[in-house]
C-alpha cells in the first residue's frame, strides 16, 4: 500500500496476535514482534499483495548490555512496489537461539553470519553458520558492548618463529574515554526561551 | 574402465590482481567449470562500526571515507543525512547543491574505475590509462574543496565543511565540457569491441526475481531491468529539483551492467552541470550554533563563541534519542546507515549497510557453471571494493 497509515492498519489487522507495537517515524514503519512469530511475519510481509516487502536490506543486532533481554534483533525491509521501508525488531536474551530466514531470503545468509560473528547470536537452521569478518581463529564477539575497543590480542610477525603470532595487547597508553556529563547543554535560543516564558505566563 | 576424477580446489586471491583487493575466493573446479565458489572476506576488517560507537558524531565522518574509498563523499552523505533527520535540521540550498555535485563526481570516479578495470580484467589495457587521467582531475577537485584527494571528510551534519574555493566551479564546468568526449573514446574502445563482448555478453546473468531475493541494488538491479534508483524513488537533498534519467539494462548480464555505468556517467555530468547552474552565493552550513562551530573571526571576538568552539570539538553535539535508517544511492548501490542515538554525543549503534556485501554474497549463485576465465569478468561487473564489504 502506498500510504503508510493504511499499511500500518493492514499489518495490524492481519497480524493482530503477532504484533506487539507499531510506530510510524521518519517515513518508515517500525514493528515490534516476538521471536517465535518471526518466520510467519516475514513470510506475510514478503508475499502479501498489499505489503510486498520483497527485499531484505539488512539484519543487525543492538546490544543493550544492562538489560535482561540483552539483544534487539533488527531486520530492515524494502518494498519496491510501494516504495516503503519497514523495520522489524524483537528482543532476545543472551543465549537464545533465533530462527534463520535464509529459506525465505537467500540474502540473509551472510547477514546472519555477520550477526553471529559480531554478537555471538546463534541461528537455528542456518545452512553455513561460520564467522565471516573476523580473522581465522578469532575469539570473542567484537560488537558487544563489553568487548574492549582495543581488543584482546594483537598480531605481529615473530622473527624467531618465522611466522605471524598473536599475543595479548600491550598499549603504551590506554584508550582515553572522557566522561562528558557536563552541565553544558548548548545554546538556548531567544525564540525558544520566549516561548517558554509565554507558557509560564 | 572408468576413472574417478576429483574436483580441484583452487585458491583465487587474496593476492590476485583480478580479485579487486583482498578477496580470497575458494573455487571448486570440475575441469575448467566452476562448481562452487566460497568467498572468504574480512581481510580488510577494521571494526569501523565499533570505532564509530566510541567517537563523536563529527569524528565519525572520516570513517565513512574509508569504506568505499573510490567514492568517499557518497558514504559521508548517508551519515550526514541520518544525523540531520534525527536533529531535524535544514540544510541551506547551496550546501545541498555542493553535496549533490560532489556525490555525482564520486559516482563518475567509481564508475570510471569499475569500467576500466573490468576492461583490464578481460584483457584491455588502454581504457584504464585513459580513465585514470580523468580520475586524477576529479580527485584534484576533491582536493581543492576539502584538502585531500581521497579521504575528504567534507560533509557535515547540516551542510559541508567549507565553501568552494574561488574558480573551482569554472574548472568543474570545463571538465563537464571535456568529459563526454572521454566517455565516447572509452565507448569506441569497448562497446562494440568483439573481445570485450565475447567476455561479457551472457555472462553472470541475474534475473529480476533473483536480484530482489539477493538484496541487489544500484547497477546490479538496474542491469536486470528493474527501474529502481533511490535518487528518484526516495529523493534526498535537492535531487528532486534536478532532471536526470535512470538507465536500465535488459538482459542482466555483465555487458548490460557495463552499459548502465557508461550511461550513468553521462547522466552524472548533466547533474553536475545543473548543480553549477543553480548554485548561488549563500551559506554552506546550518546556522544552528549547537551543531555548526563558530567562524574563526567570531572566536577572536566573542567569549561565547570560544566556549562553543571548545565544547563542539571536545564533547561534540548531542543527538536526541532516536532510531533511523537512511539510505543513499551510492555508485555501487544502496548504501545505508542504521543509526541509534541515545541522547549523548556518541552514536549508540551505527550499522553500515554496504551494497557490495550483498553483491559478493551472490558470487556462488552467479558463477556456478561458468568457466574459470569468467570469474574475473563477473567479479569486475559486481563492482566490489573491499573497504565497504569488510568495514
Amino acid at each position: 500500500m502506498k500510504n503508510l497509515i493504511d499499511l500500518e492498519k493492514k499489518i495490524n489487522s492481519e497480524l493482530t496476535t503477532k504484533i506487539n507495537k507499531t510506530e510510524i517515524k521518519h517515513n518508515q514503519i517500525y514493528i515490534e514482534i516476538d521471536k517465535d512469530d518471526l518466520v510467519d511475519t516475514v513470510l506475510f510481509i514478503k508475499t502479501n499483495n498489499d505489503t510486498k516487502f520483497r527485499q531484505l536490506i539488512d539484519i543487525t543486532v543492538v546490544d543493550f548490555a544492562e538489560m535482561t533481554q540483552r539483544f534487539k534483533v533488527v531486520y530492515l525491509f524494502l518494498s519496491h512496489e510501494f516504495n516503503q521501508r519497514l523495520i522489524l525488531s524483537y528482543p532476545i536474551t543472551e543465549n537464545e537461539v533465533i530462527p534463520s530466514i535464509t529459506s525465505i531470503f537467500p540474502a540473509a545468509n551472510w547477514m546472519e553470519r555477520e550477526v553471529f560473528d559480531m554478537y555471538g547470536v546463534n541461528f537455528k537452521d542456518h545452512p553455513d553458520l561460520r564467522r565471516i569478518l573476523t580473522d581465522y581463529g578469532f575469539e570473542g564477539h567484537p560488537l558487544r558492548k563489553d568487548f574492549p575497543l582495543t581488543g584482546h590480542t594483537e598480531v605481529r610477525y615473530s622473527e624467531d618463529k618465522k611466522k605471524v603470532i598473536s599475543e595479548p595487547v600491550k598499549l603504551e597508553q590506554n584508550y582515553r574515554n572522557f566522561d562528558y556529563k557536563s552541565p553544558w547543554e548548548g545554546t538556548k535560543y531567544i525564540s525558544e526561551q520566549s516561548k517558554k516564558d509565554d507558557k509560564k505566563n | 574402465m572408468t576413472k574417478k576424477i576429483k574436483n580441484l580446489n583452487l585458491n583465487f586471491g587474496p593476492q590476485h590482481p583480478a580479485a579487486h583487493g583482498v578477496l580470497r575466493l575458494i573455487l571448486e573446479l570440475d575441469g575448467e567449470v566452476v562448481e562452487k565458489a566460497d568467498p572468504h572476506i574480512g581481510l580488510l576488517h577494521r571494526g569501523t562500526e565499533k570505532l564509530i560507537e566510541n567517537k563523536t558524531y563529527m569524528q565519525a565522518v572520516p570513517y565513512f571515507d574509508r569504506l568505499d574509498y573510490v567514492a568517499p563523499m557518497n558514504q559521508e552523505h548517508a551519515f550526514a543525512l541520518a544525523v540531520e533527520k534525527i536533529l531535524k535540521i535544514e540544510v541551506p540550498i547551496r550546501a545541498q547543491l555542493i553535496r549533490v555535485m560532489f556525490c555525482e563526481i564520486g559516482r563518475i570516479l567509481s564508475h570510471i574505475l569499475n569500467v576500466t578495470t573490468q576492461a583490464l580484467d578481460v584483457g584491455a589495457l588502454t581504457p584504464s590509462l585513459w580513465g585514470f587521467e580523468e580520475r586524477e582531475t576529479l580527485m584534484s577537485f576533491y582536493e581543492r574543496a576539502s584538502g585531500s584527494r581521497l579521504h575528504a571528510n567534507y560533509f557535515r551534519a547540516g551542510g559541508v565543511h567549507q565553501d568552494l574555493p574561488a574558480g573551482l566551479d569554472n574548472d568543474i564546468a570545463k571538465f563537464c565540457e571535456n568529459f563526454p568526449k572521454v566517455i565516447n573514446d572509452l565507448e569506441n574502445l569497448l562497446t562494440d569491441n568483439r573481445i570485450f563482448k565475447q567476455r561479457n555478453v551472457d555472462i553472470g546473468i541475474v534475473t529480476k526475481e533473483d536480484a530482489l531475493d539477493y538484496s541487489f541494488s544500484g547497477v546490479m538491479i538496474r542491469g536486470s531491468g528493474v527501474p529502481w534508483d533511490l535518487r528518484k524513488s526516495q529523493p534526498y537533498d535537492c535531487y528532486e529539483q534536478l532532471e536526470f534519467k535512470i538507465p536500465v539494462g535488459k538482459n542482466g548480464d555483465c555487458y548490460d551492467r557495463y552499459l548502465c555505468r557508461i550511461e550513468e556517467m553521462k547522466e552524472s555530468v548533466s547533474i553536475i552541470k545543473q548543480c553549477l547552474g543553480k548554485m548561488e552565493k549563500g551559506p554552506v552550513k546550518t546556522f544552528d550554533g549547537k551543531i555548526t562551530p563558530p567562524s574563526k573571526k567570531e572566536i577572536k571576538q566573542s567569549m561565547e563563541a570560544l566556549i562553543h568552539h571548545f565544547k563542539l570539538f571536545t564533547e561534540g553535539y548531542r543527538v536526541p534519542k532516536d532510531e533511523i535508517y537512511t539510505a543513499v544511492e551510492a555508485p555501487k548501490g544502496e548504501f545505508g546507515v542504521y543509526l541509534i542515538s541515545d541522547g549523548s554525543s556518541k552514536p549508540y549503534k551505527c550499522k553500515i549497510r554496504a551494497p557490495g556485501f550483498s553483491h559478493l554474497q551472490s558470487m556462488d549463485y552467479l558463477i556456478k557453471g561458468h568457466m574459470l576465465a569468467d570469474v574475473p569478468a563477473v567479479l569486475g561487473s559486481l563492482d566490489i571494493v573491499f573497504g565497504e564489504v569488510d568495514r
